[in-house]
């Protein structure tokens, strides 16, 4: 889960990092009356979950405070990168002298989280590991040591900071990776940190990712999550246990495990297929489980067929086609759907479907192929 | 012979009174494995499936002479399973366990490097040794035994790439689902090199998927030092960039991770990738010859 700039912002200020001063507003007016107490010129930033938001116009700069209403107006309500702007965030603009790099990311590799250090701010990290990868510094650090001030100090030498600068660093990075250890973060990455005209160190930008699977354990986090961060239909699958992916094809995929709907996808693509999502209906095929998921896939105009590809294993494919009857049933679905189960009571499992007048396949191929074939009928 | 599980290997299960813990006991015991005993804290003295059930895991290996256990607990309480099986000396410990918070993981492998344990996950299937024994949730009648060693970061695509080979008649000597979590304990790498040294293995089938350099890292390691063949699939070529596809550790992010790259790595390192589940049976065939 991605918390918003104003949001890590405020754990960041908490935690002693320091932030430029500002409030975030739902309205021009509120925006005016932020930027006249603040008196000054400021920044507006578009408070919405996406990269590149400067690119987009969803910063901009205001002399005045009446210049701030017209100009928070204009993004307030409208949409960025296809995403409604809710709030902006108001800040003192600051004089920048230089724009640094820093964060705390895992490094999968090395099964640990690394500082990841860069002279290189206010662009995309990955951008400069092309371009100029020795500008960057990784620093692994120890879980049970925590980051150590000879790091920061090999870090603040390694991009050629001024060293007057050293000591304000080694309090933000440590700040920031206690924060990120505190709050089960995933990411915590301040970009640009910028050194300020005046020579102070400054997060103007704030980024976190909370691992979803420590939110059990943060609820004052997980009761930040952004509705518009997910659609309806995205949403109702999360809170079904199930995983699913809006994509743009035309068949529809219902498959139990992530790695097998992944599989599935790309043998519908092989076949000359597209896929219309990516869905994981977790663990067993229970009936409810599957009706959810048949709806959620009918849910998208878009779907022409359906397959359903069931890895039973030790569940019993009778019981799953059942299940998918019952589901059908409900659902009342008038598209073309393709099964494919496999597991103990196989072939009965396929009896009671072939009884119903639904196309069975008995490998994953002749599931994609029938399902290809099927979309293309409904297509013409 | 087979890797990491053997016919001295003796198991618990950590987690054995939970609905799950107690159905695939039963399904580890069908399959003919030496499960032990159990452990669910507060409920030493039952008995599961027959077995008896000890509140901690020292006490059930002291009883028991239990080296591996697979844990079955939920996701809040997982971390300390494993560390507690570490804790009382066990040799394996497999993971099945989804949703374990990322800084858990890294402290309990932190906990572990350099020890005698080894973590198999967490979020994997388990192992299974064709005709011996399974420790996990992998259903046990599609395999068979024979000489194809398996490795996957996945479940049931392990499995449907397996029973495909079944019915191919290439039987396997050993198949193991490292996890699909960002970290884990045990890597494509740590396999490849059990694999390599395993005399039953003649070859190998490498099951990877979109998310981190585990499957560049593997291929590195193949073109260095392996010699017994190696085929692929690499699940999520059509995986759009930026979204996670249900695994915590499946995404494309930042321009890397994607399946193009994976399967350009193999290929540049000799080992074919298949296009779909049921050819790997093919390609083996071919690398075999």
């Amino acid at each position: 889960m991605n918390l918003h700039e104003y949001q890590a912002k405020r754990l960041f200020a908490a935690a002693g990092i320091p932030v430029p001063e500002g409030d975030t507003a739902a309205t021009a007016h509120e925006a005016e009356a932020i930027a006249s107490r603040l008196g000054g010129r400021v920044a507006i930033k578009a408070q919405v979950l996406t990269g590149g938001r400067g690119k987009a116009g969803g910063i901009v700069l205001a002399d005045t405070p009446a210049e701030a209403r017209t100009k928070a107006s204009r993004l307030l309500g409208a949409e960025l990168k296809g995403l409604p702007v809710r709030r902006v965030l108001v800040e003192r603009a600051i004089e920048i002298a230089d724009e640094l790099y820093a964060a705390f990311a895992v490094d999968r590799r090395a099964g640990r989280m690394a500082l990841i250090i860069s002279s290189k701010g206010g662009v995309d990290i990955e951008e400069t590991a092309r371009t100029e990868p020795e500008a960057i510094r990784r620093i692994i650090v120890d879980p049970f040591l925590g980051l150590r001030p000879y790091q920061v100090t090999a870090a603040c030498a390694g991009i050629g900071l001024g060293r007057p600068l050293w000591p304000s660093m080694q309090h933000i990075l440590g700040a920031l990776y206690g924060l990120a250890r505190d709050r089960d973060a995933t990411l915590a990455e301040i970009n640009p940190l910028v050194v300020t005209a005046d020579s102070q160190l400054l997060a103007l930008d704030a980024k976190m990712t909370i691992d979803d699977s420590a939110l059990f354990r943060q609820p004052e986090l997980s009761a930040l999550r952004d509705p518009d961060a997910e659609t309806p239909v995205e949403r109702q699958a999360r809170e079904a246990g199930i995983s699913y992916v809006r994509l743009a094809g035309r068949i529809g995929c219902m498959v139990n495990g992530a790695g097998l709907a992944m599989a599935t996808m790309d043998v519908i693509k092989l076949f000359g297929g597209e896929p219309a999502n990516f869905l994981d209906i977790g663990g067993g095929a229970r009936a409810d489980r599957v009706e959810r998921a048949l709806r959620i896939i009918l849910s998208d105009a878009n779907v022409a067929a359906v397959l359903i590809n069931i890895f039973g294993g030790i569940t019993r494919c009778d019981e799953v086609a059942r299940g998918i009857l019952a589901a059908l049933e409900q659902v009342g679905a008038a598209l073309p759907i393709v099964v494919r189960l496999v597991g103990t009571n196989e072939a009965e499992g396929r009896d009671l479907l072939d009884r119903a007048r639904i196309t069975t396949a008995r490998t994953l191929t002749e599931g994609a192929r029938l399902a290809v074939a099927s979309a293309m009928d409904g297509a013409g | 012979m087979s890797i990491l599980v053997d016919a001295s290997t003796r198991v618990l299960v950590q987690g054995i009174t939970g609905r799950e813990g107690s159905f695939h006991t039963r399904q580890m015991l069908d399959y003919g494995t030496n499960i032990v005993g159990g452990v669910t804290p507060r409920r030493g003295g039952e008995t599961v499936n027959g077995l008896p059930v000890f509140d901690t895991v020292q006490e059930a290996t002291q009883e028991t002479g239990a080296n591996a256990a697979v844990v079955l607990v939920p996701a809040p309480f997982a971390a300390d399973a494993v560390l507690e099986a570490a804790d009382a000396g066990l040799s394996l410990v497999v993971c099945i366990t989804e949703g374990i918070p990322l800084w858990d993981t890294l402290r309990v492998l932190r906990y572990l490097q350099g020890g005698p344990t080894r973590v198999l996950g967490p979020n994997c299937p388990g192992i299974t040794v064709p005709g011996m024994a399974k420790i996990g949730i992998i259903p046990g009648h599609i395999h068979m035994p024979g000489s194809v060693g398996v490795v996957s970061r996945s479940g049931t695509l392990t499995y449907e790439v397996v029973w495909a080979l079944t019915q191919r008649g290439l039987g396997q000597s050993t198949c193991l689902g490292i996890g699909g979590d960002p970290v884990v304990g045990t890597t494509f790498v740590d396999a490849l090199r059990l694999f390599e040294a395993d005399d039953q293995t003649e070859a190998v089938v490498l099951i990877g998927e979109i998310g981190g350099s585990a499957e560049e890292e593997a291929a590195q390691y193949i073109a260095q030092g392996m010699t017994k063949p190696v085929v692929a699939l690499v699940a999520g070529r059509t995986a759009p960039p930026g979204r996670r596809m249900g695994h915590a550790g499946a995404i494309v992010s930042g321009g890397t991770g994607d399946a193009a790259s994976k399967i350009a790595a193999f290929q540049a390192a000799g080992v074919p990738v298949a296009d779909h589940p049921e050819q790997v049976g093919d390609l083996l065939r071919e690398v075999c010859g």
